[in-house]
């Protein structure tokens, strides 16, 4: 019995050993500021220091009081306008690369890894790069002047009704190489019966792809389209170096995240940071990401096909 | 091979779809390789030359921007902040991540299905929302302005995936293995690192580069953690320099090239396993 006893103990102790240097640091640096940003989104704030239980009344301003409502719904706006141009163009383009690189269309060894390479460079660097080829004497308005479509010259981040869209197409210029390479995986793992089935039963290009690809990469796609939520959430880097943190011309290219970093670290408007209403976009952040991802994975699961 | 998407022999409708297609790759191609190789060749230039011609070559070759920077602007030690704590985190990230991926894929224990679930849960939150409880964190440690904030903050972001890859392919070793070990009296020590981890090394190769890429690019901690010049990691140095020389489009394009270019040589060398890397650790 105590032999028994024993050799449990020691098995437990070499378990604990094993998971909890790793289980510790997950736990302190991910798990607990999940809940630290749940109860602190319920009390009022000076600095750094804690005042009083408000309850949900920091959730209340952020929807109803001038300047948090305006610009919050403003810079959800533009996660949304990032969501679907993302998953719109970025992801469609993505599985048409990934399709032909799997079937091995001509060049594409070459093309797979040149795809690829901008995904590598921090986005940092990539911004102040367009933001630089972008600006009113840079390199694209030059371009346009000398092959003669000089009306279409413009200052591409400084217009407002565009600059979101500019820079959501520098951040698909950098990521599409992504998808493109998890499609063709997920393609080339599709059973080599199936689409050799289809071909002799005189299947052509278009209903091979649109019948037995498709259907049988969704989860697949299921994975892709939750990255481009988070990813689409978690906009920061991009807008802070190519319009900064204001998310200027005049917040048109304010995101939730640049509004949350303001918030938390320097206000909205007034300049002092405000860690009641940043927790409580903070929550807001965490609660759609956690929706949308459990939404899609269900809506997802419903069109999944067993082989 | 008949699955293949071959111009010949195809119909019409095809030869038009695949015309198309290759447009289309052959311009993202070109729109990927031409801004880099101009960036590269306006780091020659002077700013004057970059703003009045900036498609044309460099008139002459010299590597004095690349000193001034390297050098006079800090970029050494930024590579080599970037470098000690990319290093660091990967070490501790690898080191935990595979202990915890041995002992959840392994054992059979209560609270095994309950750890998996909580280390997993860590790819879904997004860790830019918890800067403020970090941020507080990371005060009450006392290690605000220190590399270790940072250095702890990305060994927990990429111990998560990590673990989730692992215990995946240390499922697929069979017990055999390990119980002859076992009855050899080894240690559960030694079965760890002298029996699985060996057998595990190409997922580590994966792990490493998965996690390595945005370690080393992260731009947001650093940012928020990093305020002493001395300690700033080479995105952060990059902003910096670029606030302060707006107007240097010469020194831009150089400091620019400093970030790009090194991820782009190794990129060369080792693209077949970044490709491999990235793509299958997504995919599981």
């Amino acid at each position: 019995m105590t032999a028994k006893f024993k050799k449990k103990l020691i098995k437990n102790l070499w378990i604990a050993f094993f998971i909890l240097p790793g289980l510790s640091i997950v736990a302190i640096f991910i798990l607990l500021p999940l809940f630290m940003s749940l109860f602190n989104s319920l009390f009022s704030w000076n600095q750094l220091i804690k005042v009083e239980y408000i309850g949900l009344e920091n959730f209340h301003k952020l929807f109803t009081e001038y300047p948090y409502n305006v610009r919050f719904s403003n810079a959800l706006g533009n996660n949304i306008k990032w969501f679907c141009c993302t998953a719109l163009i970025q992801n469609s383009f993505g599985l048409l690369f990934g399709y032909c690189l799997s079937r091995k269309i001509a060049g594409s060894e070459i093309y797979k890894r040149i795809f690829f390479v901008p995904v590598l460079f921090s986005i940092i660097a990539v911004s102040f790069l367009w933001g630089l080829y972008l600006r009113p004497n840079g390199m694209i308005n030059y371009i346009l002047q000398d092959i003669g479509l000089g009306h279409l010259k413009r200052a591409w981040l400084g217009d407002g009704s565009i600059a979101t869209y500019v820079i959501i197409a520098v951040n698909i210029w950098r990521w599409v190489g992504f998808p493109s390479l998890v499609f063709m995986t997920a393609i080339d793992n599709i059973p080599i019966e199936c689409t050799e089935a289809a071909f002799l039963d005189g299947a052509n290009e278009w209903q091979m792809f649109r019948k037995i690809v498709v259907p049988l990469i969704v989860p697949t796609i299921t994975i892709i389209m939750v990255l481009t939520i988070i990813g689409s959430l978690n906009v920061f880097e991009q807008i802070y170096t190519m319009t900064g943190l204001d998310g200027s011309p005049n917040y048109a290219t304010d995101t939730i995240s640049t509004l949350f970093y303001r918030t938390a670290f320097g206000s909205v408007d007034s300049g002092a940071p405000e860690i009641g209403m940043g927790s409580a976009i903070a929550v807001i952040i965490y609660i759609l990401t956690f929706f949308i991802s459990i939404l899609s994975i269900v809506i997802n699961n419903k069109k999944e096909v067993k082989l | 091979m008949i699955n293949n998407m071959r111009f010949r022999n195809a119909s019409t409708g095809k030869k038009i779809f695949i015309i198309l297609i290759q447009i289309v790759m052959l311009g993202y191609i070109v729109a990927i390789l031409y801004p880099l190789f101009n960036m590269i060749m306006s780091s020659f230039k002077s700013t004057r030359d970059i703003i009045r011609t900036p498609l044309a070559f460099p008139t002459e070759f010299s590597f004095e921007n690349y000193r001034f920077i390297w050098i006079e602007q800090n970029f050494g030690r930024y590579f080599l902040n970037s470098f000690l704590i990319t290093l660091t985190s990967m070490i501790f990230v690898i080191l935990f991540g595979s202990m915890a991926a041995f002992a959840l894929s392994r054992y059979k224990f209560k609270l095994n299905t309950l750890t998996y679930m909580l280390f997993l849960s860590g790819i879904m939150l997004p860790l830019k929302a918890a800067v403020i409880p970090l941020f507080m964190i990371v005060k009450t440690l006392n290690i605000m302005n220190h590399p270790l904030s940072v250095t702890l903050v990305f060994i927990a972001m990429g111990i998560p995936s990590t673990v989730f890859i692992l215990s995946g392919f240390m499922k697929t070793i069979p017990d055999a293995l390990e119980q002859a070990a076992r009855i050899d009296g080894c240690s559960e020590l030694r079965i760890y690192s002298q029996i699985i981890m060996p057998i595990c090394m190409p997922s580590i190769a994966l792990v490493t580069i998965y996690n390595a890429v945005p370690i080393w690019n992260d731009f947001f901690f650093p940012l928020v953690f990093l305020r002493d010049n001395s300690y700033k990691t080479l995105p952060l140095g990059l902003q910096n320099f670029i606030g302060q020389y707006s107007t240097k489009w010469d020194l831009l394009f150089t400091g620019l090239c400093i970030a790009i270019v090194p991820m782009l040589i190794m990129y060369l060398f080792m693209s077949k396993y970044f490709i491999e890397g990235m793509t299958a650790g997504a995919v599981k």
